[in-house]
């Protein structure tokens, strides 16, 4: 965009610091939940809590210690367009890594179960 | 175009003469002279890059080997892939032509971080000379693609310190391209919308795109190779469940988009020299702009076919060519554009046309040549063997180089304030279109017969098809000095430009030649669009009085 | 946009190539944030090998996620997050123009928790794994099952965390230039963009290791019979 803003325009939301407190709050009561459900036996579903807990930490810093709920939808293109490109790199690097023993290739939906069962 | 000021037809401060001394280039933040740093940089690298090239080719007159061993040939290769590849190509147009130009075509005084952009420049110094270094103590023989476990566990060469160097070269490509992905989108002139802008600056973002998506992976690649190197870690190695496909999945997952910033800078250039030398619009403005986006975005997305007959799994290769076809399609796209442009344009032959041309057709066959090699079938026969070094060469040097030289040529009076003499840059230009074709065309009939790449001998049957590229590389080399010659002449006694020879649309062309160290006394106000040249009046035939037909 | 209007008054760190304070703002956050998304694919090339060798040898990688004790990975976790905090407070005290004092409190805050961070992991991590032999290429002397592929994980343990505390160091100092530029009076409610862009920074790292501890410590879980 060309347009420029004022000077001293667009000087940052300045976030109460309850919401900070908040959010350290939930940060570390989410680290205290990852590492008590590790010693409970869920099986596969073990990495899948702990990253689901990851991911949600990772969201409140980003959104909220790093203004992202307050930025321009430019910056949140940019953050999710990292991750997209990391999630590429690491899909098509599996779709060889971890296919390599198939002999006949399934068709359809079933070609997405072996990826699942072999990542979790 | 723009708010109108007045231009001296001569400037007498510059950014050239504002200050003097070696401390005011080697600690300026001026883009336009870190510009001419990166140029002279460039230059050397292309010279040193090639001086393995004429010894292979001379190498190659003889099944058996005229001139060395194969474990010489070896380093030979390797040294001439990584010194053009991360020295001279991936930095060639960015950082000249991209550092000068950019704020000039969008209106703005300098890059968004012209501190960061001069660390640019210090990191590939320095990430070049380690490469140096090593190259003179004895080089690489890895081939430019350091593949492990030879690279790792072999190979008694210099691994490490050539990818130190190529380690920090790749900084200094990503912090060039944030500057560059910043300074598009907050600095603009006002007025100066996304679809106004040339699309020299479109390609720029689009390469731009690529260097900081990239490049990271390849650093981190390299540093994982370092480490298995040095603490002999088998990160790669099947003993220990590594994979070597691993390090190619990661190498090539940066390897392939760096290939797209070898050229889509070059289509960029190419956009601005069709338009500017038939003097029209470009056909299909949004078309060519989403294009140049497009071929960033699916280039992360094909690496796999580089991979076809190493042991990938059947499933990534189906998907990684499909996919590699998709890719040809924006390319395909700007080829036609461009075409259409020229149809019925007021064309006009001089030395960056000549460059241009010679692109739109050598980078079609080198284009067509790599569908080929996307379709697996055709790859198992062609994998390994000169018709990957024949499609290679066509669209990096028939392409890229080409386009460099042309958009040098047609900057040229705007960076130095002369003109070169047209006539030696069209003798150059031709020169060197013939001897590139006589170098490289033979190349895909000795691959498609089958003699293998890398190799330091022959079968006798393949020796006149060499011969001929070896004479061919001679004509090459010739036509690149020429310039060389004729451009460093006329920055002392070339005539003097005005602000705007070529009499082209652009923002750059609205100030004087050589430029003032802030650009634009005024920043413009930017009121139409790209390429605004005039329109020819339709032509009205004298038996259908009143009726016009175009 | 006559010259003369643009060049009111500036306040200090204002560049030139800028025409207004709010443009240059503008681009130093997405600046900073293109650098994340580099330092994402940087670290993303590790992340994407350790996730490819973890799949292929699942049960080497537990038992060597075994040998790292859940205690310091959870405690260093914590003192990351105060870190986090103290950094976000910081920003906020220039932000709403609070005495340089307070800003350098919650800044020095924030480098203790890193000094922290790295002290324990120093000290109760790699050093008790290079006692333990258990430090591929420097001292290897590990004996239990599944030898190569525990190598293998300890590899990626000591490059990813090696990486991430590395990342550490250079925020360390970039928290000491801070402090000193606060200290010469630099920051103002107009401006503080080198806080703002140096937290970016900063969560970022604290968001690496959110994800290391995930993956490194607790795959496979922690259960007996895992």
């Amino acid at each position: 965009m060309s347009e420029h803003t004022e000077q001293g325009g667009n000087a940052g939301h300045v976030v109460p610091v309850s919401t900070y407190v908040l959010v350290f709050f939930a940060l570390m009561a989410g680290t205290a939940l990852t590492t008590g459900v590790a010693y409970i036996d869920l099986g596969r579903w073990n990495t899948v809590v702990a990253l689901a807990i990851a991911v949600t930490k990772m969201m409140l810093v980003v959104l909220f210690f790093m203004h992202a709920k307050y930025a321009t939808g430019l910056t949140r293109i940019v953050i999710l367009a990292g991750f997209f490109w990391l999630g590429i790199m690491i899909t098509l690097s599996c779709s060889d890594e971890l296919t390599r023993t198939w002999e006949i290739v399934p068709k359809g939906w079933n070609m997405i179960v072996p990826f699942v069962s072999r990542l979790f | 175009m723009s708010t109108a000021q007045a231009v001296p037809a001569e400037s007498s401060v510059n950014y050239l003469n504002a200050n003097y001394g070696i401390k005011s280039w080697l600690l300026t933040f001026d883009h336009k002279r870190i510009g001419l740093l990166y140029l002279a940089s460039i230059t050397l690298m292309f010279f040193v890059g090639g001086v393995p090239a004429v010894l292979m080719r001379l190498h190659l007159i003889e099944p058996q080997g005229a001139l060395f061993e194969p474990e010489t040939y070896n380093k030979l290769f390797s040294t001439h892939g990584i010194i053009m590849v991360f020295f001279f190509l991936v930095p060639s147009i960015p950082a000249t032509l991209g550092n000068f130009l950019i704020p000039l075509m969008i209106g703005a005084r300098d890059v968004a971080f012209p501190k960061l952009n001069l660390m640019s420049w210090y990191l590939f110094i320095i990430g070049a000379s380690f490469a140096l270094y090593a190259t003179l103590s004895g080089g690489v023989d890895t081939g430019w693609t350091f593949y492990p476990p030879y690279s790792s566990s072999y190979s008694q060469t210099h691994v490490v310190a050539v990818a130190l160097g190529v380690f920090i070269a790749g900084f200094s490509s990503i912090l060039t391209g944030l500057n560059f992905i910043v300074t598009i989108h907050k600095m603009r002139a006002p007025g100066l919308t996304w679809f106004r802008l040339p699309l020299f600056i479109w390609a720029m973002y689009a390469t731009s795109l690529i260097f900081v998506l990239g490049t990271p992976v390849i650093a981190v690649t390299l540093l994982l190779l370092g480490a298995e190197r040095i603490l002999h870690v088998g990160i790669f190695d099947p003993a220990v469940g590594g994979d070597p496909l691993l390090f190619q999945h990661l190498f090539w997952f940066y390897s392939h988009p760096a290939v797209y910033i070898m050229i889509l800078p070059g289509m960029g250039v190419v956009s601005e020299l069709v338009t500017a030398f038939s003097r029209k619009k470009i056909f299909g403005y949004s078309f060519v702009a989403f294009s140049s986006l497009s071929i960033a975005v699916i280039s992360f997305v094909v690496w796999g076919h580089h991979m076809f007959v190493t042991g990938q799994s059947v499933y990534a290769g189906l998907v990684f060519s499909v996919l590699s076809f998709l890719v040809a399609i924006p390319s395909a796209i700007k080829v036609f554009n461009w075409t259409a442009t020229l149809y019925r344009g007021s064309i006009s032959y001089e030395a960056p046309m000549l460059y241009a041309l010679g692109f739109i057709g050598l980078f079609t066959i080198g284009g067509l040549t790599g569908l080929f090699l996307a379709s697996l079938a055709t790859d198992v026969h062609l994998n390994g063997t000169y018709f990957i070094v024949a499609h290679f060469h066509y669209v990096m040097v028939g392409g890229a180089v080409m386009a460099y030289l042309g958009g040098i040529h047609y900057w040229w009076p705007k960076i130095t304030g002369r003109l070169y003499p047209d006539l030696w840059a069209r003798i150059a230009a031709a020169i060197i279109f013939i001897g590139f074709n006589l170098t490289f065309f033979p190349q895909f009939i000795l691959g498609y017969l089958g003699m293998p790449r890398r190799y330091a001998v022959y079968p006798a049957e393949f020796q006149v098809l060499n011969v001929m590229s070896s004479a061919g590389a001679s004509i090459l080399g010739i036509g690149y000095l020429i310039p060389l010659i004729y451009l460093t002449w006329s920055m002392r006694y070339g005539p003097v430009a005005g602000p705007n020879p070529w009499k082209a649309k652009g923002l750059e062309w609205t100030i004087p030649s050589p430029p003032p160290t802030e650009n634009f006394t005024e920043i413009p106000i930017v009121t139409e669009e790209a390429y605004n040249y005039p329109v020819a009046e339709p032509r009205k035939y004298p038996d259908t009085p009143g009726v016009a037909r175009v | 946009m006559s010259e003369l209007a643009a060049h009111g008054a500036h306040p200090p760190g204002f560049a030139h190539q800028f025409e207004t304070v709010g443009q240059q703002r503008e681009a130093g956050r997405l600046g900073m944030w293109v650098f994340l998304v580099t330092e994402i694919l940087f670290f993303g090339g590790m992340f994407a090998s350790y996730t490819i060798y973890r799949a292929l040898h699942y049960e080497s990688f537990v038992t060597g996620s075994h040998l790292l004790e859940v205690k310091f990975g959870a405690t260093n976790t914590y003192v990351l997050i105060c870190s986090s905090l103290t950094m976000a407070l910081a920003i906020r005290s220039a932000q709403t123009g609070k005495r340089k004092g307070q800003i350098i409190f919650w800044l020095i805050l924030t480098m203790i928790f890193g000094a922290l961070f790295l002290g324990l992991k120093l000290r109760f991590e790699w050093y008790r794994d290079y006692i333990d032999g258990i430090v591929p290429g420097i001292n290897w002397a590990y004996n239990g099952p599944h030898a190569p592929g525990v190598q293998m994980f300890m590899c990626f343990y000591f490059f990813m965390t090696g990486l991430h505390a590395l990342h550490m160091v250079a925020g360390l100092g970039v928290l000491t230039v801070l402090v000193i530029m606060t200290a010469r009076n630099k920051f103002s409610p107009e401006y503080y963009a080198p806080l703002e862009i140096s937290g970016l920074y900063w969560h970022f790292v604290d968001i690496v290791w959110i994800f290391l501890f995930a993956l490194l410590y607790l795959i496979g879980g922690r259960y007996p019979g895992s």
